[in-house]
């Protein structure tokens, strides 16, 4: 084993360094809660601009065979088609076009003789890339789908943490999920990126790792707990984020640089997706730093349950009082 | 204590070695493969429709039109019963979604009841052991008996015609000479058609577009099909023609032959003419029928229809017992070689309609590709170097984990066959980055046990214990996640939950028991040397 080359990696993380995230708790959870309004008040107003899979017609990708595609001339020649709005843009090459058909009045069948048209007036200057159809029933039930899945997501994850830790936990983490899901939804309203079915897996997955990011710090907590029966509760928790947080960069970094790869070349086709996953890590990352684990501070912990009786219960109130003790202390 | 028996160590390198030999087909070309010996394995890696290019669509069959068929079929059987017991009624017709008949006496109502209600079939499901009523046959007012479907019943002809009618588009795309097409049961009237490699489906949509019912009627003798219109006699009907103008027929209602009593059809020519025509041959049944009706109607035209539209209604010259014959009407070279394709596949039992359709051009699918290795290696390279980097001889270590990973990863999709899609690829790219979390969480765990003071092995232990619960608790809710992705996921997002799915399951082993195997190596050749160990991390 002697080929194994012997080196020492480089510990960047100022371990003694002990950042007082908890006595920012306040600011943090008004900052969110305002920024989950308005994601709310951005989605009421500007809706999602959805792809065909959620609002049925069809989309397809093409490609000019010679030269760049003359998009005014193609505007000009689907517009007189007599099928409502047709959407063009162009699409990562000069030479490629994407070109969206919104639904017809009238059930599937109309949907492909709209596609028809467009195909017969695209034959022979342009190459089909990519067609995409999707009938009134099928984008109804695909909208029914992704609400049910990210909801569905949502209660699995939450009884799972419910089931491993306590209520407060589970809270905690219900809270911190519905803020990554909200605030990446609130971005994708806000710049008008097509919303489609890959999103609702970017958001699921954002789900999965936020969680991942909030079960290491509760685990730390609980641990924590057993450990130090009578530290004060919100010294508990910024010990548990502190100490969790070089794992928690150094993870999110890896993350972050994978993502940024997939982002920038990972091609057209998934452009969206991979750009949700991205903005889900970050907000994930944030949420269970400066949500999940702060909430506890709130909420209290039942300090029985994690090990020997402690001889009181570190009431919402109580901690409350103890922080603002410690903050005088700290200034 | 970090301790691997001998065995253990064997199964662990054996588990590896296996990932590496399952994963190697892939990057050989289908033609070297087949010159290997025969123990190797050569299953390859199952691209998505997004990657490889092809087409996608979901058809939705008409419930109305499995209705109403099973409603005229109920409406013939009631007739038929009722006129062998010689019960005489004075109506019988479709109403409301059910058969009505208006008995002529009422103190028959007893006797017919007991008659119709032989046509009650109990369907059962063996696996269950239940049975369900198909129907029900009620009295209701003024002497009017009812025969009215169930809701079960009717979900059972629903679900029997959805099976009949994938077998009958398996049977169409075969004859297109397309390769592996998938064609499988989605809910309950809907069927979803896969083929790889096709994307233009002008042509697959005409020959699954069509219901292709064949059948033979007769022409009513007296009254032409514009006095038909008006009053059309009992049991008889004006079907249009096909080129719509003029050619419509008032016909029998009932026919004289179906087209699932054909054994074969073919286009040909037309010996005098040289048109395009398809040749036919009915089975036993059929040609006994045909046969007799034949032999009755000599000089009398009969009508060819398909799909309800009159094709052609040509005079019988002489009775046709050899129960072969040939359509003549409008064809083309390829209208009669799709009609022949269509005739010989049988029909459907009902419409069905494009509901999706999503179809992918090679180029795109192979651009796709391109593009995801690039970004896979680009991502990879950078976890690699920030591991390295951060946790040195161990970080190397961690990175022979992700390589397992990967491998394993893409071997257990290799060998479950499910496919990799685009999304897909960014979940195996996510989920490297995942398993490096596990290694992230050990490494912090063990220096953090250094910096309490511990020796090098009791942190090398300490941390693999604490972290593991750690990891397990945050693969397992990640795995919540990707279950009800594929629970409830459609076409890309359950590529995306699979491979997810697997890779939560090989980051345990790869990011946990293989690395701790080769820091278990480490040690004890460290061991020798020196007699104190720094640790790399």
């Amino acid at each position: 084993m002697r080929f194994i080359p012997n080196f020492k990696g480089y510990d960047f993380f100022p371990h003694d360094l002990r950042l007082p995230f908890m006595r920012y708790k306040g600011i943090c959870l008004a900052l969110s809660i305002v920024g989950m309004a308005l994601s709310l008040l951005i989605i009421g107003v500007k809706g999602f601009n959805y792809g065909v899979d959620f609002k049925g017609g069809s989309m397809l990708e093409v490609q000019s065979v010679s030269g760049p595609a003359d998009i005014a001339a193609l505007r000009d020649k689907l517009g007189k088609l007599g099928l409502g709005a047709v959407q063009i843009q162009s699409f990562g090459k000069p030479t490629d076009v994407l070109i969206r058909v919104e639904q017809q009045p009238g059930g599937d069948a109309e949907q492909q003789v709209a596609l028809k048209k467009v195909t017969d007036a695209l034959a022979g200057q342009y190459t089909q890339l990519r067609v995409e159809l999707v009938g009134p029933a099928v984008s109804s039930e695909l909208r029914m789908t992704g609400i049910i899945a990210v909801f569905a997501g949502l209660l699995a994850i939450v009884a799972y943490v419910w089931f491993r830790f306590e209520w407060q936990f589970a809270l905690g983490a219900i809270v911190a999920l519905t803020h990554d899901v909200l605030l990446v939804a609130g971005i994708f309203s806000l710049l008008q990126l097509e919303f489609d079915l890959s999103i609702v897996a970017a958001l699921l997955t954002i789900l999965g790792y936020s969680v991942n990011d909030t079960v290491v710090v509760s685990d730390r907590i609980r641990e924590n707990l057993r450990k130090f029966k009578r530290m004060d509760l919100n010294e508990l928790l910024n010990l548990s984020i502190n100490e969790t947080l070089s794992r928690t960069i150094l993870t999110g970094v890896t993350a972050i640089a994978v993502l940024i790869s997939l982002y920038i070349f990972g091609g057209e086709v998934i452009r969206n997706f991979n750009l949700a996953m991205l903005l889900g890590v970050v907000i994930g990352t944030y949420s269970s730093i400066f949500i999940a684990a702060p909430l506890l501070g709130y909420l209290g912990v039942k300090r029985e349950w994690v090990g020997a009786a402690a001889p009181k219960p570190a009431s919402a109130a109580s901690a409350a009082r103890k922080a603002r003790r410690e903050n005088l202390a700290l200034k | 204590m970090l301790h691997f028996s001998p065995w253990k160590q064997v199964a662990i390198i054996v588990t590896c070695l296996l990932g590496l030999l399952l994963v190697v087909p892939n990057f050989v070309s289908k033609e070297t493969l087949a010159q290997w010996p025969r123990w190797v394995p050569k299953t390859q890696l199952n691209l998505g429709l997004d990657l490889r290019g092809g087409a996608h669509l979901l058809l939705s069959m008409e419930v109305a039109d499995v209705r109403k068929d099973w409603l005229n079929t109920l409406r013939d059987d009631a007739r038929r019963r009722l006129r062998e017991a010689k019960i005489p009624f004075t109506a019988l017709g479709i109403t409301n979604n059910a058969v009505q008949v208006r008995l002529a006496k009422a103190e028959d109502t007893d006797a017919a009841l007991k008659t119709l209600r032989g046509l009650i079939q109990q369907t059962g499901n063996a696996l269950l052991g239940t049975s369900i009523t198909d129907l029900e046959v009620t009295k209701a007012e003024g002497g009017l008996i009812r025969l009215a479907p169930t809701e079960a019943g009717l979900q059972h002809r629903i679900s029997s015609a959805v099976g009949a009618a994938i077998e009958t588009v398996r049977r169409r795309v075969d004859a297109m000479g397309t390769t592996e097409p998938t064609i499988v049961r989605q809910g309950s009237s809907r069927i979803l058609v896969q083929v790889p490699g096709l994307h233009d489906t002008a042509q697959l949509e005409e020959l699954i577009g069509k219901t292709a019912r064949l059948t033979f009627h007769e022409v009513h003798a007296s009254t032409s099909a514009e006095e038909g219109r008006q009053r059309p006699p009992p049991g008889y009907k004006v079907y249009e023609s096909e080129d719509k103008e003029e050619g419509a027929q008032l016909l029998n209602e009932t026919p004289v032959v179906r087209g699932d009593e054909l054994v074969d059809a073919q286009p040909g020519f037309d010996q005098r003419t040289n048109e395009p025509i398809i040749t036919f041959r009915f089975n036993n049944a059929g040609a006994r029928k045909f046969g007799n009706f034949t032999k009755d109607h000599v000089n009398r035209p009969f009508a060819i229809v398909l799909d309800d539209k009159v094709i052609s209604a040509p005079v019988i010259r002489e009775p046709i017992l050899g129960g072969s014959g040939q359509i003549s009407g409008n064809f083309t070279v390829e209208t009669a070689t799709q009609l022949a394709i269509q005739l010989r596949s049988g029909a459907l039992p009902a419409k069905l309609t494009i509901i999706e359709k999503r179809t992918v051009g090679p180029s795109l699918g192979a651009d796709s590709i391109e593009a995801g290795k690039l970004a896979g290696i680009i991502g990879g390279i950078a976890t690699i170097i920030l591991t390295i980097l951060a946790y040195g001889t161990f970080g190397l270590f961690a990175c022979v984990g992700l390589i397992v990973h990967g491998l394993l990863t893409v071997a257990l999709m290799s060998l479950a066959g499910s496919a990799l899609t685009l999304p897909g690829i960014a979940g195996l790219v996510l989920g490297i980055a995942m398993a490096v979390d596990a290694n992230v969480l050990i490494y912090e765990r063990i220096r953090e046990e250094v910096r309490a003071g511990r020796t090098a092995i009791a942190a090398i232990d300490a941390g693999f214990t604490r972290a593991f619960i750690t990891i397990a608790d945050s693969q397992l809710t990640t795995l919540a996640c990707a279950l009800v992705m594929f629970w409830l996921g459609a076409g890309p997002i359950r590529g995306f939950a699979v491979t997810l799915t697997i890779g939560i399951c090989t980051s345990i082993f790869a990011s946990v028991t293989v690395v701790r195997l080769l820091i278990y190596y480490w040690l004890n050749s460290n061991k020798r040397v020196h007699r104190a160990i720094e640790l790399p991390v």
